[in-house]
């Protein structure tokens, strides 16, 4: 049993500023984490190990500073990791992203074969959720997308059950491994490593592979080349026409302030009025 | 989609030659097990401008199981804007599959060639466009904001936010076709249907044998509704921030919106901090709502909520900080602290209804 775990090292968007003159991400002081929603895919995969043995793999690609979030994954329990890393990649969109990651996966199955291959739903900083379909579609296997259990599973029959969130339900599925999974949030709580998967984590020998080591040829197939989106600008949205109407009043008496609101409201606004009146019998 | 946005493209890129017969503007639309989701309207009212501005035809694609629903949700198509439908009817497109469905898809895009290709970001959606776009190898983008014809180089504009919500980039496919999109549920307003009008249906036969495929569809539990929050169809809400301090102050929002008939809405960090539950997030991470009020309680503005809310009829903002980016495109502001207006605003609401109910 080995199921590989792809994730992403994030900058925590809670923490994310904009400078308010010239709109630019101020990237100083901004934590990296590993993207959230990867580690119920990380979890679900150490509970399959944890039932059936097996190993862990953990992959991502981005630059030399991942290595920590590879390393914070090991700590969890993951068994090996490997860091896909090279300046051709920069620039990528999703579509040259899961080019990459499989020709990694691919390289992984020449030494040893894998059975489920992990991501998280999308990640934070993206929102796209594409990377993974991506690599399904490019491995040609089966993709279960926003699994929220698996039910069951046959290592030696390759089968697999899951539950995945559809429109309005559930869909219970099987389906043949290998397969990607794409794991929904709060479906699992990742576990704390101990102190000894700590001191393992950090002696760990973690692999970092270039382009040539993870088996791409074609370089036109990833970085800016190997992307079909291009983009045109980052902007910050405009205000409204006017700004907010600002109801006067002093702080100290708020129920002056809501008698005033609802006024303005009111005459500004008959309709509303009726609408709230018709609801709130 | 670029997960890092990149610097911006200096140089016009040219459309490749395989892609210069590519035209028509595409909406998928989505029924799973005979239901349409309601984003397929929405999408063929913005599909409609985009076809409009290129001189070109709309055309929605219904793929489903085999019987009489397939021809009848092609005729509502053409009521919200399509001009033609394509209509792939098979035992084994009963159930969403991604196996089946990508095919589906893919073969009908290499017949029939359009240059944009929309699909709305549910489940359905976002796992469909991700594979389909993989396959063909052209771009896709995300959850747009607002999509946008460059006449020049008929190229589509994409907007959507960047950076976990803090900024908006646009986002341009210049050299494949089609170019993708998807677009959240209720982002874009529901166009008006018209009964009258007609549009041609295109049977596209399709071939693939349930043997053949692999995934199995064991059985489908519906969700219980029953005392769900429906945001995105709430006609008013009130939404609570980070600025309401703590989850006992939260209350204040549930009064408040028990007197107005309201659905309770929240921000990320408020959903994050645990005191309102995923289902009531709104935002970029979370539901959009076109409510006809949006009272946002102890809510800044940033980019990622005001996408979630930005559509709705009448926004009124409380927040203690006068700078605050919410300001900027409510209606109404009121500048003090959340956990005090809150109770006034709900005694002033209580106070008119009770009278306008004894003059009424």
């Amino acid at each position: 049993m080995h199921s590989v775990v792809c994730i992403k090292q994030v900058p925590d968007s809670a923490q994310i500023r904009v400078h308010p003159v010239t709109n630019t991400i101020m990237r100083q002081g901004v934590p990296a984490i590993i993207n959230p929603y990867d580690l119920f895919a990380l979890e679900e995969a150490l509970r399959l190990k944890d039932q059936f043995g097996g190993t862990v793999t953990v992959i991502t690609m981005g630059p030399p500073m991942a290595e920590a979030a590879l390393r914070k994954c090991l700590s969890f329990g993951a068994d090996d990791a490997i860091l896909v890393s090279d300046r051709a990649f920069a620039g990528s969109d999703t579509l040259a992203t899961s080019y990459a990651l499989t020709a990694t996966l691919r390289k992984i199955m020449e030494t040893r074969p894998v059975d489920l291959i992990f991501t998280g739903k999308q990640t934070i900083d993206g929102d796209t959720a594409q990377v993974g379909p991506g690599i399904a579609k490019r491995l040609d296997c089966q993709l279960l997308t926003y699994v929220s259990r698996i039910v069951d599973l046959d290592v030696e029959k390759r089968e697999i059950q899951v539950e995945r969130r559809a429109e309005g339900g559930v869909q219970l599925l099987r389906t043949a491994t290998p397969c990607l999974i794409t794991m929904l949030e709060g479906t699992n709580e990742m576990r704390f490593g101990d102190l000894e998967d700590l001191f393992r984590a950090a002696r760990h020998d973690l692999k970092v592979w270039d382009r040539a080591a993870a088996g791409i040829d074609a370089v036109e197939m990833v970085g800016l080349k190997g992307s079909p989106t291009v983009v045109s600008k980052v902007f910050a949205p405009k205000p409204r026409s006017k700004r907010a109407e600002i109801i006067e009043g002093s702080d100290g008496d708020p129920q002056g302030l809501a008698v005033a609101l609802l006024s303005r409201l009111f005459t500004q606004h008959p309709k509303l009025e009726q609408e709230i009146a018709k609801r709130a019998v | 989609m670029s997960e890092q946005p990149k610097k911006p493209a200096k140089k016009k890129v040219e459309l490749d030659p395989r892609f210069v017969d590519y035209r028509h503007v595409w909406v998928c639309i989505e029924s799973e097990r005979g239901e349409v989701h309601p984003v397929s309207w929405e999408l063929l009212g913005e599909g409609r401008k985009l076809a409009n501005a290129l001189g070109v035809e709309l055309c929605g694609v219904v793929i489903c199981g085999p019987g009489e629903r397939g021809k009848s949700i092609c005729a509502e198509a053409f009521h919200f804007g399509a001009d033609k439908c394509y209509l792939l009817q098979d035992e084994v497109l009963q159930d969403y599959r991604n196996e089946p469905y990508t095919k589906a898809l893919t073969d009908l895009v290499n017949g029939y060639q359009p240059e944009i290709l929309m699909l709305g970001a549910t489940t359905l959606g976002r796992d469909l466009a991700g594979s389909v776009a993989t396959t063909l190898g052209t771009g896709l983008v995300a959850d747009c904001t607002e999509l946008l014809i460059d006449t020049e180089t008929r190229n589509l504009a994409s907007t959507r936010p960047t950076f976990g919500g803090s900024l908006l980039c646009t986002i341009m496919t210049q050299r494949h076709r089609p170019q993708m999109a998807t677009v959240r549920p209720r982002v874009m307003a529901m166009p008006e249907p018209d009964a009258s009008r007609r549009g041609e249906i295109v049977e596209v036969p399709f071939s693939m044998i349930e043997t053949s495929i692999i995934t199995k569809v064991l059985e489908f539990i519906p969700d219980d509704t029953r005392d769900k929050p429906n945001l995105p169809f709430a006609d008013i809400i009130v939404a609570g921030g980070r600025g309401l301090k703590n989850q006992e102050n939260f209350r204040h929002v549930w009064d408040l919106a028990r007197v107005l008939g309201a659905e309770v809405g929240a921000s990320r960090p408020v959903v994050q901090a645990g005191w309102a539950e995923l289902d009531r997030q709104v935002g970029q991470s979370g539901k959009t709502v076109r409510p006809k009020l949006y009272i946002a309680a102890g809510i800044s503005g940033a980019i990622q909520h005001r996408v979630g809310m930005d559509g709705a009829d009448l926004i009124i903002a409380i927040n203690s900080d006068p700078n605050a980016p919410i300001f900027d495109f409510a209606h109404y502001g009121l500048v003090g602290n959340a956990t005090t207006i809150l109770p006034a605003l709900t005694e002033a609401f209580k106070t008119h209804l009770a009278q306008a109910k004894k003059t009424g």
